[in-house]
C-alpha cells in the first residue's frame, strides 16, 4: 500500500485519540490528527482550541489556531481565559488530551520550543511557549510529534519551555504540578511511550524498515529498545478517510 | 477612559493623543487574526519609538511594529504567523541580535496578567509553568526591574498556598498583573462612545481593553447607538473604557476580521518573504507604509484584487475559496 510518511504519523497520532476525548490542538500535523481521530475512529471526540472555539465543525482544515476557519459552527465561541479555563479545571481538564511539537525534547518528555543556545542573544530564537506550557503542565495526556534527529533528542535541553515528567517519577508532583504528562511520542522513524515507574522514555515500536539502532543513531540519549514491535500501517480505509474527508486539498500532506 | 459622547477621530489623532514615545502598549487579535493593523501602520508612520509591548501570541502586527524599530521592550507569548512565519521573522532576529528585551510567558500567564490589570489586583495564581525555566530565566534583570517604576520587581514568583493544600496545590505561581497605558483592539462594530460588538473569538481582547488606562478602538462599521443597544448580549466591551474610536473599514488587513474578510495568506508570504532580506524590507515599507498617507491609501497600493480574494463567505465568515498555501 501506498502512503506517505505524514499519512503514517498523523493516522499513528489519530489512533491514540478515543472518543469522548477533547483533544487541544496546535497547528500543521497537530490539527491534522485531531480531525483524522473524528473522521476515522473518535467521531464523538471534540477538537478544542486555545483562543476559545470548541467544537468547531471545521468545513476546511485551519491553518493556524486563530484562523477563522475555527470560529464557524462551534459549541461556543469565548476567549483564551475561556480555553483555558476549560483546559486547568479538574472537571473538563481530566478529559483533555494534548498534541504538541517542539524544537527539542529530552528523556522526560519535557520541551523546548523557545531558544537553541543562550536565552538572551540565541543562535535561534523560535515562536514561544504560547499554549505549549499551559497545555503540558495540566493536561491528562498528552501526544508530542517529533522530527528523529540529535539535535531534537537532548540529553539537556537549551530552555525547558513545556514541562513533560521534569526530573522522573516525582517530578511532577515536586515542582507542584498535577498527574498527567506526555504519553506518546510520535516521531518519522517510530512511536515512543514513557515508562510507568521510571518515566523515562522507551521505544514502543519502529515504522516498517526502520531498526531500533537506527532510531537510536539520531538520538543523543539512550533509551530502552527491548519491548518494541513493528507499528501497524495505515489501512486503506484509514487513508482514504484522511485523504478525502480531512486534508482534500493536501494543505498539511 | 473618556466620558464625551461622541469619541470619532481620525486614527491620525488618536494615535498621536494616545500613544507616546515610551508607552506601555497592548495590541488585540491573535497572530493572523483580528490584529488593529492600520493602527500598527500608522503607529510606524508617525515614527514612535521606545515602546514598551504586551501580548500572548501576536503576529502581524507584532512583527511590523518590530521590523520597524517601534519596540524597546517586548513581554510576549508567542511570536508567530502561521504558515508563512511559524516564528515571526523579525521578532526572531531582533532577540537574536540582541536588539529589544524581551521575557518569556505563557499564553495562559498573559492572559491571567491582564485579568489582574483588569480586576485591579496585583496578581493571579495559576499552577502553569511549574517546573519550567519560565520560572527561572528572566529576560529583564533585576536592577533594570527596580530602576524602572513602571515595571514590576519580579517576573514571576512561587508562593505557598495560603489556604494550605485547598484545590490539591500546596505553592501557586503568582504572575503580576499588567495596565497598559493604552490597548488597541479592532472590531466589527462601534458606536460613537464606544460600545464594541466583537464576531468570532474575543482572544483576550476584553481583559486588554479593560486593563488600561486608554482604549482606541479602529472598527469596520460604525454603528448606530441604538443597534448595538437592541441585542446588548452581543457586545462585549461598553464604552466606558473607551478614549477614542477611529472607523477604520479593512483596518484588520492584512490579518483575518471573522465575518468580514479572512488573512491575506499570500500577502502575509510575501511580508515574510521582505522580512529575511534588508533591502527587500526597506523597499516594502517604502512601498506599503512610509509611501501612503493612511489606511485607505495602503488599501489602493493592496489593490482591489487582493480585498476582493479574502471577502468573506456570508455564510462561514471566512474566504472559502482563497488559495492559502
Amino acid at each position: 500500500m501506498d502512503y506517505t510518511l505524514k499519512e503514517l504519523m498523523t493516522i499513528c497520532a489519530a489512533r491514540e485519540i478515543k472518543n469522548g476525548d477533547i483533544v487541544f490542538c496546535g497547528t500543521g500535523i497537530s490539527m491534522l490528527a485531531a480531525m483524522a481521530a473524528k473522521n476515522i475512529n473518535a467521531p464523538d471526540s471534540v477538537i478544542f482550541f486555545e483562543t476559545g472555539a470548541i467544537d468547531s465543525k471545521l468545513e476546511d482544515i485551519p491553518l493556524a489556531v486563530a484562523d477563522p476557519r475555527i470560529m464557524y459552527h462551534t459549541s461556543a465561541n469565548g476567549g483564551l481565559m475561556e480555553a483555558f479555563c476549560t483546559m486547568q479545571n479538574p472537571m473538563s481538564g481530566a478529559r483533555i488530551v494534548g498534541i504538541l511539537g517542539a524544537a527539542q525534547i529530552d528523556i522526560y518528555g519535557n520541551l523546548n520550543s523557545t531558544v537553541i543556545g543562550e536565552y538572551e542573544a540565541p543562535a535561534v530564537r523560535f515562536s514561544g511557549s504560547g499554549g505549549a506550557c499551559d497545555v503540558a503542565s495540566f493536561v491528562s495526556r498528552s501526544i508530542i510529534f517529533m522530527k528523529m534527529e540529535k539535535r531534537k533528542f537532548k540529553k539537556k535541553l537549551d530552555y525547558l519551555t513545556s514541562p513533560g515528567y521534569l526530573d522522573g517519577p516525582e517530578g511532577r508532583e515536586k515542582a507542584g504540578l498535577p498527574p498527567g504528562g506526555p504519553d506518546k511520542v510520535i516521531t518519522d522513524m517510530g512511536v515512543m511511550g514513557f515508562d510507568e515507574h521510571t518515566r523515562q522514555m522507551f521505544l514502543i515500536g519502529c515504522f516498517p524498515g526502520i531498526t531500533p539502532d537506527r532510531i537510536l543513531d539520531n538520538m543523543e540519549f539512550e533509551i530502552r529498545t527491548d519491548r518494541a514491535v513493528e507499528i501497524a500501517v495505515p489501512t486503506q480505509t484509514e487513508l482514504t478517510l484522511l485523504r478525502e474527508k480531512c486534508d482534500p486539498h493536501s494543505l498539511i500532506l | 477612559m473618556n466620558n464625551q459622547l461622541d469619541k470619532t477621530m481620525p486614527l491620525r489623532e488618536a494615535i498621536r493623543r494616545y500613544v507616546k514615545n515610551g508607552a506601555h502598549i497592548s495590541i488585540g487579535g491573535f497572530t493572523l487574526n483580528r490584529n488593529p493593523m492600520a493602527a500598527v501602520y500608522e503607529i510606524i508612520r508617525q515614527k514612535i519609538t521606545d515602546l514598551h509591548l504586551y501580548a500572548h501570541s501576536n503576529g502581524t502586527g507584532l512583527d511590523e511594529l518590530i521590523g520597524a524599530g517601534c519596540i524597546a521592550k517586548l513581554e510576549i507569548a508567542y511570536g508567530g504567523n502561521g504558515k508563512a512565519a511559524p516564528t515571526c521573522i523579525r521578532f526572531a532576529r531582533a532577540i537574536q541580535n540582541n536588539e529589544i528585551l524581551f521575557e518569556d510567558y505563557s499564553n495562559y500567564m498573559m492572559s491571567l496578567r491582564f485579568m489582574a490589570g483588569a480586576m485591579g489586583v496585583p496578581f493571579l495564581p495559576t499552577l502553569s509553568g511549574m517546573g519550567s525555566d519560565m520560572l527561572t530565566t528572566w529576560g529583564f534583570s533585576e536592577s533594570m526591574r527596580l530602576s524602572d517604576p513602571k515595571i514590576v520587581n519580579k517576573k514571576l514568583a512561587v508562593v505557598d498556598n495560603p489556604f494550605g493544600n485547598w484545590g490539591g496545590a500546596k505553592k501557586v505561581v503568582a504572575v503580576p498583573a499588567i495596565n497598559p497605558d493604552v490597548t488597541i483592539i479592532h472590531v466589527q462594530q462601534a458606536d460613537i462612545m464606544g460600545t464594541c460588538r466583537i464576531k468570532g473569538l474575543t482572544f483576550a481582547d476584553v481583559e486588554q481593553a479593560k486593563a488600561s488606562r486608554h482604549v482606541i478602538v479602529t472598527c469596520e462599521n460604525l454603528v448606530e447607538k441604538a443597534v448595538l443597544r437592541e441585542n446588548p448580549d452581543m457586545n462585549q466591551i461598553p464604552f466606558i473604557h473607551v478614549s477614542a474610536v477611529c472607523h477604520v473599514p479593512f483596518g484588520g488587513y492584512p490579518t483575518a476580521v471573522y465575518g468580514h474578510y479572512d488573512y491575506d495568506a499570500q500577502y502575509l508570504k510575501q511580508f515574510a518573504a521582505a522580512a529575511r532580506d534588508e533591502n527587500a524590507f526597506t523597499a516594502y515599507q517604502d512601498r506599503f507604509i512610509f509611501g501612503v498617507d493612511n489606511h485607505e491609501q495602503f488599501l489602493k497600493q493592496v489593490g482591489k484584487d487582493r480585498l476582493e480574494a479574502v471577502a468573506a463567505d456570508p455564510r462561514t465568515g471566512y474566504s472559502v475559496n482563497m488559495k492559502r498555501d
